[in-house]
């Protein structure tokens, strides 16, 4: 290596002494797989994965034309816009309601942010039950204030909507404190300012609240997107993929092609997508990481 | 108390009634027979409430194993995110050498890099290593952490560089001075990366599921998922499983809320 002392030599193997442990694991468990997924999705295998022939760029020429896969792009695109716009105003609302000075408005904030800790698998049990059609919880309540409840996962359009009502809950604790925390960041003399001014209410709301912190939903809109577009469990309990593939989102369509359909290629090309879609969104994070910390 | 308040107040409870529905009707209905449960209105609190849905969970599935399994393994990517992460944050704040900076750019780039997207090779890799079924097949992959190695690496950023240097003049090595001085100075951030890597672990669906097919190497999540897929459904049973796992999450949420809080901030107000 030019321009390279021994000293530097011994340095850089001291640090990697240090960094070793993570970076085998990360080779072995990350940066290899990713590897071999991009690998994979050019070729065609066996029923064990073992491979057999070159594809070239065919698995991703059947992803332009498959009909099964631009369904579950789409569902996968209507579950997110479902889930990530109406969670982060939900959480904005509560987190604005639990930005108060009151006695033991701790509590609160600790029942309002418990989805936090709750698993996947456990939110949609419980959704499930609420969306049984003939315990009928939830379809009763919405009878008692006049509303005809829909059959919620028998039909498709309704499936992907209670799947992201369960998505909406499970996702509402982390955005919750999130937002709490970008409310508490902003000083009081801005309030006061605004309030000198003559803001109230809605007003305030809207001109001062919601800037002050856009970086905290900037991050929630990034996090939230990514979070549905790797969503798998709650579709694995409540739906599998289901009615008629309306619920088939990308990481439930990688895992029936991979591991029911042993079409380990295509899942990969799947795969790809995933990984550039998720890639783009975090790049767009880190940029605008920077931008702030430029600007500040 | 004025009427603002109490208005306050009443918003605050319905809003956290709300939101804590789900919650409470899995609790109340795990008290509720099977009867009970199928009958229309639907109730809401049980007439009669009886802990016989839980003894039934015990009976149905070995629910005490799923939680060993989910403790194990869990636990093991604790111990090992602890270490992994505190050799590489101290590598990336105190010891100063060439290609830092590249390396550092290796472990941010991990994070854009989602687990699904590598989840096919990574089944491959751990069925031929004859890891499925096994707690280091649950438990290795996950032993490594970019998110704590950058957190811990803050934390480390605060600690004097008197001690350091200090340190140095007393003849400490760079391995003594790390567990002796900076571990010890940066247990909240340790705490933080602990109560987040217990969380995720234990909540963890998709990979288990993959990876494990023996019914006794199940974890919590997968193991309460399959009272779902039973002949019949008894809703009750499934709420007493339900309320049994996520116990212990709630109960970790409440000891740690302060550390939860720190470490799910600290990507949003950093930026």
């Amino acid at each position: 290596m030019k321009g390279w002392t021994s000293r530097d030599l011994r340095g850089l193997v001291v640090g990697l002494a240090y960094l070793a442990p993570s970076l085998l694991l990360f080779a072995a468990f990350v940066f290899i797989p990713l590897a071999q997924t991009i690998y994979l999705s050019f070729f065609n295998t066996r029923a064990t994965g073992v491979i057999t022939t070159f594809a070239g760029l065919d698995h991703y020429v059947e992803l332009l034309t498959s009909e099964i896969f631009h369904t579950g792009l789409l569902a996968t695109a209507i579950f997110a816009l479902y889930t990530v716009p109406i969670g982060i105003a939900l959480g904005l609302v509560l987190a604005v309601l639990l930005n108060q000075r009151l006695r033991a408005i701790n509590v609160f904030r600790t029942m309002m942010s418990s989805t936090i800790a709750i698993s996947a698998a456990v939110g949609a049990l419980i959704w499930l039950l609420l969306f049984n059609p003939s315990l009928g919880l939830l379809d009763y309540m919405l009878s008692l204030i006049g509303i005809q409840g829909p059959a919620w996962l028998i039909q498709p359009t309704t499936a992907i909507i209670a799947v992201s009502i369960t998505t909406i809950w499970l996702t509402l604790g982390t955005n919750i404190i999130v937002l709490l925390s970008g409310l508490q960041s902003v000083p009081e003399e801005i309030y006061e300012a605004a309030r000198l001014d003559g803001a109230r209410g809605l007003r305030m709301f809207t001109r001062i609240t919601v800037p002050m912190v856009s970086p905290s939903l900037f991050f929630l809109f990034v996090v939230d997107t990514v979070a549905v577009l790797q969503a798998f469990t709650q579709i694995h309990v409540m739906t599998r993929g289901g009615p008629v593939d309306a619920t088939r989102v990308l990481v439930y369509s990688i895992y029936q092609d991979a591991f029911q359909n042993f079409q380990f290629g295509f899942a990969s090309a799947q795969a790809v997508i995933l990984l550039l879609l998720v890639m783009g969104l975090t790049l767009i994070q880190f940029r605008f990481v920077e931008r702030r910390v430029h600007y500040q | 108390m004025k009427l603002g308040t109490l208005a306050k107040y009443a918003l605050l409870v319905v809003a956290s009634i709300i939101v804590a529905f789900p919650l409470l009707v899995a609790l109340s209905y795990s008290f509720m027979s099977e009867s009970e449960i199928a009958t229309f209105p639907p109730p809401v609190f049980p007439a009669q409430p009886s802990l016989d849905n839980y003894s039934q969970v015990f009976a149905t599935i070995p629910i005490v194993r799923y939680l060993l399994n989910s403790f194990v393994v869990s636990t093991a990517v604790v111990v090992g995110q602890l270490i992994t992460a505190s050799l590489a944050a101290y590598a990336f704040s105190f010891l100063v050498f060439r290609g830092r900076q590249v390396l550092f750019f290796l472990f941010l780039s991990t994070l854009m890099i989602p687990w699904e997207a590598t989840i096919i090779p990574n089944y491959m890799t751990i069925r031929t290593i004859g890891w499925l079924d096994t707690y280091q097949g649950l438990a290795v992959p996950f032993m490594a952490t970019a998110f704590g190695t950058f957190l811990l690496r803050q934390a480390f950023l605060q600690i004097p560089r008197e001690l350091w240097d200090a340190a140095r003049i007393d003849g400490a090595s760079t391995f003594r001075f790390l567990i002796s001085t900076v571990i010890p100075l940066s247990r909240p951030a340790l705490g933080t990366i602990a109560i987040y890597g217990f969380l995720s672990t234990y909540n963890q669906y998709f990979w288990p599921l993959l990876i494990t097919n023996q019914p006794l190497m199940r974890t919590t999540q997968v193991g309460i998922a399959q009272l779902r897929f039973e002949e019949t459904l008894r809703w009750g049973l499934v709420m007493a499983g339900v309320i049994m796992v996520a116990i212990p999450t709630l109960a970790l949420l409440v000891v740690g809320q302060r550390q939860l809080i720190r470490g799910l901030t600290a990507g949003a107000v950093k930026g």
